[in-house]
């Protein structure tokens, strides 16, 4: 399910400290992280600072320490930092990724790590960005149980196959790595976007749900599944490791059956 | 159009939000199957077009004499056939639908201003309703021995020769 993603093995070319006092082994990378400050300037600029971490650390944790102890301006959103909130979504050597799954010992090392806001959104500070557009897309699916019958005492029973249907899509964080992966998302940012779909997806093929046939009006828009190029880029960028683009398709079909 | 849902419920809506110029809403939405139908043209002609256009190349190249035999008195025998009459212009029309579609698709997503995006798609429309309609007309109206023309201005085995 997790998707750890390598690049290279820097396991065995660690330097250890003295041994003894420091049994975690530390390395000294170069962050390097675009800078915006629009009360300040009109175009981003790079940053860089050498910093000593621990073999154990993430990306987060090399911001963190930037924040924490030398630019206190610097600014980024994080909230649970263990891959659960989706608020650290960021370009990271040009993938977008969660900082805080990101490992710096799964990094080049040797080269400054990049580290960038995600693209399509427009950028507030430093690295946040206005989710706004990509929670509007969110919002016009409907990401909600739609059901006309009669509240039931207990729970809506549902068998395991019915459930298994949409499992991968209920995995969702929506931290935006998808969509702000997606190069048709980036030209105009009209395309309701990979997340959006995803989550439609969840609820369309929910046996419990009533309103599949209105998401998939919706989603049958001249910027709806159609502008799918299936390039993949979502599928890869996913923190979660959903199948974003199979499950684009699935929808793809469900718009032919319904309206065919 | 399309039949009517069956669900009744508001579709929640945001703010109009601007930043910069750039309007990040939808303009709004557009209750049509066109990109639906042109999504399945793609995949449907595309397949056609795998046979048509390889039997295209094995008959032309491959076949009899293969590429030597293909000249002026070549193509004006396939044209006597409606077999290939009917082959060349359903290659053409498949051919130049699917193009102009993928460009129109390469325009939408690569063109960011509206005015920019109209201005490359009516000279993409022009010019491939231009091929088409010429090519259709070639194919119809291809006469290898016309009358009354100047003989030494006709293939050779035209029998005015």
């Amino acid at each position: 399910m997790s998707t750890a993603v390598t690049e290279n093995q820097n396991q065995d070319a660690q330097q250890t400290d003295d041994a003894g006092e420091e049994a975690i082994p530390t390395y000294d990378i170069v962050l390097r992280v675009r800078r915006y400050d629009p009360e300040f300037e009109t175009e981003a600029h790079w940053d860089e600072w050498p910093l000593t971490m621990y073999g154990t650390d993430r990306v987060l944790d090399a911001l963190h320490k930037v924040k924490w102890e030398l630019d206190g301006s610097l600014s980024f959103r994080r909230s649970c930092a263990h891959g659960v909130c989706g608020s650290d979504a960021m370009r990271i050597n040009g993938r977008n990724r969660l900082a805080c799954k990101t490992l710096l010992k799964d990094l080049d090392l040797s080269k400054p790590i990049l580290v960038e806001p995600i693209k399509g959104l427009p950028c507030e500070k430093d690295l946040i960005v206005d989710m706004e557009p990509f929670f509007q897309s969110y919002r016009e699916i409907m990401p909600f149980l739609v059901n006309e019958d009669h509240t039931p005492t207990g729970e809506r029973f549902q068998s395991q196959d019915d459930r298994a249907r949409f499992d991968d899509t209920t995995k969702c964080i929506l931290c935006a790595a998808c969509t702000s992966s997606c190069p048709v998302f980036w030209t105009d940012g009209q395309y309701f976007g990979p997340a959006a779909i995803v989550n439609a997806h969840r609820f369309i093929f929910d046996s419990r749900d009533q309103a599949g046939d209105m998401r998939l009006e919706i989603l049958n828009d001249k910027e709806g599944v159609w502008r799918c190029r299936t390039t993949f880029n979502c599928t890869e960028a996913c923190p979660r490791g959903i199948q974003v683009t199979k499950a684009i398709a699935e929808v793809k079909k469900a718009v032919f059956a319904s309206a065919l | 159009m399309s039949t009517p849902l069956k669900t009744k419920i508001q579709v929640p809506r945001s703010r109009d939000l601007e930043v910069d110029g750039v309007k990040y809403n939808r303009a709004g939405s557009s209750r049509s199957r066109f990109e639906m139908f042109a999504w399945l043209f793609m995949r449907m002609s595309g397949i056609v077009l795998i046979v048509l256009v390889f039997g295209h190349l094995f008959v032309n190249l491959m076949v009899g004499e293969g590429v030597h035999a293909v000249d002026f008195g070549f193509v004006g025998g396939k044209w006597a056939n409606p077999f290939w009459q009917v082959w060349d212009l359903v290659m053409l029309w498949l051919a130049m639908l699917h193009g102009t579609n993928g460009i129109r698709v390469i325009i939408d997503d690569y063109a960011a201003r509206n005015t920019t995006r109209f201005w490359l798609k009516v000279l993409l429309f022009v010019a491939s309703a231009f091929v088409i309609l010429l090519g259709t007309m070639v194919i119809f109206t291809f006469e290898p021995c016309p009358a009354g023309a100047d003989p030494s201005l006709l293939a050779s085995f035209c029998s005015a020769h």
